[in-house]
């Protein structure tokens, strides 16, 4: 039986219309909208598996990557998806603050939409960026990534892979461990994931992991072993190095000892339950390297079912008027 | 600016809270200074100001504003500052010394008075560094900026980060007679923050900035002003703790005073949700239970005055991404009717109590001995206003040269009719939509 198969299919079709014109983040799309790119991620991800691996949904029509931050995984992904939709794409990368480049981000952006595009896929690294730029362009913005704030298509191809993996969302305990506070992936994964029914448990020390988290939704721990007791996914974020040198942390190898996750430890989680991380991951830290390569590991299909989720993504937002 | 007006203003309710006022009566302004208040005063050649309808009160000062002059003048300059404060019924303004070059000099402060002189609508005076460059190193020469007319000194804008150098500066400061106007903030503690830490900035993943950082600093500050008896003004407070501090200083008898602007108790931290930069400003806006205290420390005399910290920024430092843009927002043309609005008419000052604040308060603080008041003698500045007029915020119609206010569009219960200064009308909103019309 293939992953795929051992899905639930139980779930009763999303009622939803998607009526966004941007995807900003995942606060405002409601649990019927997250389900409704989930289901069509589902169609788009068979597209791949096709000797011509092409549809003519956007044809016609021109995505634009727009990367301020450095990113390969992201872009290509974003770029794969558009082009298996058959848009026309063009990638575009800046480095650091519109500012201290003397152009305003509107300005760019404008220069941009000269050109009539239709979908700008944007990651910055301040906050809120999107958000900002969507008071002042007429494309469909797609956000892939800004700042600590939200990473929408990560979060939607995590809550694909869960359910391709056979995981009901409904009471479903999801350990998400290590550097929360600055996480846009976090933060996007606790929201949908909060939105699907699903029980969250945060875990890391708590210069990472704030109180006020627990204020979404969230429960919180700073023991490792209480994060993994009967956890259906463990989801290990990427160690951010310069925290060390921030304070954060005393050191790497104490947050090793203390929160990377071995087989060993994992045997708290459930039988079944699966490890995610949303890559790169530095193997033996967050996670030893036989945790990363065992069955139980599903980072691989993250990245497959990064393409599938954001070409619905891209399919859904260029319908909308 | 001329001095020496003559000005009868006639048929409004005469608020004065330095002399427990509240009357209807004209009042008489002669060669710049009040002459009499009563009824049916009578004045040759006076220029006459029909006010009825109107609260007639002593003319407003903001004792905390960023003129930009010198150095800045592309987002004020002290001409547009001071019509926009006109414009929001202020009579004098004392700008804060964070300009380029800082005015840590008797020559700048020449120079603001001159240009206040020739291109001023209204009052201007001027706060001194406390420390050379604003640096927090050394002391900055106190003595000769106070005899080239500073009435106070602050490090606005930086907060002293340094215990020993504060103190020195304020033992020194002492026998000037001038306070010392804190900008409270650890800036170890805010860090690289944008906005309030809370759960907003949790939700928006924007660095925040925690109460502590200002309330370390209010603690600091309230026991260095009793180890030297020199008063010490919290600038611009924004949290409860700070206010419970400030509160608890003044009871031991502390020489303390606090200030607040209406955008923070107006506004949350919960306004941030949309990006908008035009709520960016330094200290952040807080949580509503921040607010609440702000609003009690002003009922009970915690907080003695209300000020704008106008900080005027250009389109471009503030239209952009929410971290990378400038802190600071605008508040002369909108401090009184936001004031009527929230405090008046929401029941938490009566009209003398927020005169008082706007007026007296301040006067009192930079001891201002003829301003802030409409006692016989004193300088004839006078803010006329409908505190039941209604009006629309509308930052295109603004005096100052900058837009960045975080109130476009409110409508708001409470507006400026006229500005008096030493006996000139300087503004005149009736006779300004006439002109419209």
């Amino acid at each position: 039986m293939t992953a795929a198969t051992k899905s639930k299919r139980s779930e009763p079709p999303p009622a939803a219309k998607w009526t966004h014109r941007h995807l900003l983040g995942l606060e405002d799309v409601s649990a019927d909208e997250i389900r409704l790119v989930l289901d069509h991620a589902r169609h788009f991800k068979e597209v791949s598996t096709r000797d011509i691996k092409k549809v003519p949904a956007l044809r016609g029509k021109t995505v634009v990557n727009l990367f301020f931050e450095a990113s390969t995984r992201t872009r290509t992904s974003f770029e794969v998806a558009a082009k298996r939709l058959s848009a026309d794409v063009l990638n575009i990368t800046a480095s650091g603050s519109s500012v201290t480049k003397g152009e305003t981000l509107i300005d760019t952006v404008h220069t941009l939409e000269a050109y009539r595009i239709d979908i700008l896929v944007m990651r910055h690294a301040a906050s809120g960026a999107p958000h900002f730029l969507s008071r002042h362009c007429t494309s469909r913005i797609v956000n892939a990534g800004d700042g600590m704030h939200e990473h929408p298509t990560q979060a939607l191809l995590d809550l694909f892979t869960m359910q391709e993996r056979g995981k009901s969302f409904d009471g479903l305990k999801v350990a998400i461990i290590g550097d929360i506070i600055h996480s846009r992936v976090a933060r996007s994964d606790i929201l949908g994931l909060n939105k699907l029914g699903a029980h969250i448990v945060l875990c890391g020390p708590p210069t990472l992991v704030p109180k006020r988290f627990e204020e979404f939704g969230a429960q919180r721990t700073t023991r490792l072993d209480e994060a993994l007791d009967g956890a259906d996914v463990v989801y290990c974020l990427r160690m951010q190095f310069e925290r060390q040198q921030a304070n954060f942390l005393p050191s790497v190898d104490e947050y090793v000892r203390l929160f990377g996750v071995t087989a060993e430890r994992l045997k708290r989680a459930k039988p079944d339950a699966i490890v995610m991380h949303p890559g790169p991951l530095n193997r033996g830290i967050e996670l030893t390297s036989e945790v990363a390569d065992s069955a139980r590991s599903a980072v691989l299909d993250q990245v497959t079912n990064g393409v599938a989720v954001r070409m619905a993504v891209l399919f859904l937002l260029a319908g909308v008027n | 600016m001329k001095r020496n007006g003559t000005c009868l203003i006639t048929g409004g309710r005469v608020i004065d809270p330095s002399q427990n006022l509240d009357t209807h009566a004209d009042v008489l302004i002669r060669d710049g200074r009040v002459a009499e208040i009563g009824k049916g005063l009578k004045a040759d050649k006076a220029a006459t100001l029909d006010a009825s309808g109107c609260v007639v009160a002593p003319g407003l000062i903001d004792m905390h504003v960023h003129l930009r002059e010198p150095g800045f003048e592309y987002k004020e300059d002290i001409a547009s500052g001071t019509r926009a404060a006109a414009h929001g019924g202020f009579t004098s303004v004392a700008c804060m010394p964070n300009t380029n070059p800082v005015i840590d000099t008797p020559g700048v402060i020449d120079l603001i008075c001159m240009r206040a002189e020739e291109a001023g609508v209204v009052n201007v005076f001027c706060i001194g560094a406390i420390s050379t460059g604003l640096e927090g190193k050394d002391i900055a020469n106190i003595g000769l900026l106070v005899e080239a007319g500073a009435v106070a000194v602050s490090d606005d804008g930086k907060g002293s980060q340094d215990n020993y150098v504060l103190r020195r500066a304020l033992d020194y400061a002492k026998m000037f007679g001038v306070p010392y106007i804190s900008h409270a903030e650890d800036k170890r503690l805010a860090a690289d923050g944008v906005m309030h830490e809370g759960h907003y900035s949790t939700l928006l993943g924007l660095s925040g900035i925690p109460s502590a950082s200002e309330e370390i600093h209010v603690a600091r500050n309230a026991i260095l002003a009793e180890l030297t008896g020199t008063p010490c003004h919290i600038a611009h407070i924004s949290s409860a703790g700070s206010v419970r501090i400030v509160r608890e200083a003044k009871a031991r008898g502390v020489p303390i005073t606090a200030e607040v602007t209406p955008h923070h108790f107006a506004l949350t931290d919960a306004c941030i949700t949309t990006y908008d930069a035009n709520f960016k400003m330094n200290p952040p806006l807080r949580s509503e239970d921040d607010r609440q205290a702000l609003l009690d420390g002003l009922r009970d005399g915690t907080i003695d005055c209300i000020v704008t910290d106008h900080a005027p920024h250009s389109w471009s430092e503030k239209q952009v991404e929410f971290p990378y843009a400038a802190f600071g927002v605008i508040g002369l043309e909108t401090a009184l009717s936001v004031a009527c609005n929230e405090l008046l008419h929401k029941g938490v000052l009566d009209l003398r109590g927020l005169i008082d604040r706007l007026t007296c308060a301040p006067a009192h603080i930079l001891n201002l001995n003829t301003k802030g008041s409409l006692r016989k003698g004193v300088d004839g500045d006078v803010t006329v206003f409908d505190p039941d007029a209604e009006t629309t915020v509308n930052a295109d119609t603004f005096a100052s040269k900058s837009r960045n206010t975080p109130f476009n569009g409110w409508k708001l219960k409470g507006a400026p009719v006229a500005t008096v200064v030493a006996g000139h009308v300087v503004w005149n909103a009736r006779a300004a939509s006439k002109a419209e019309a």
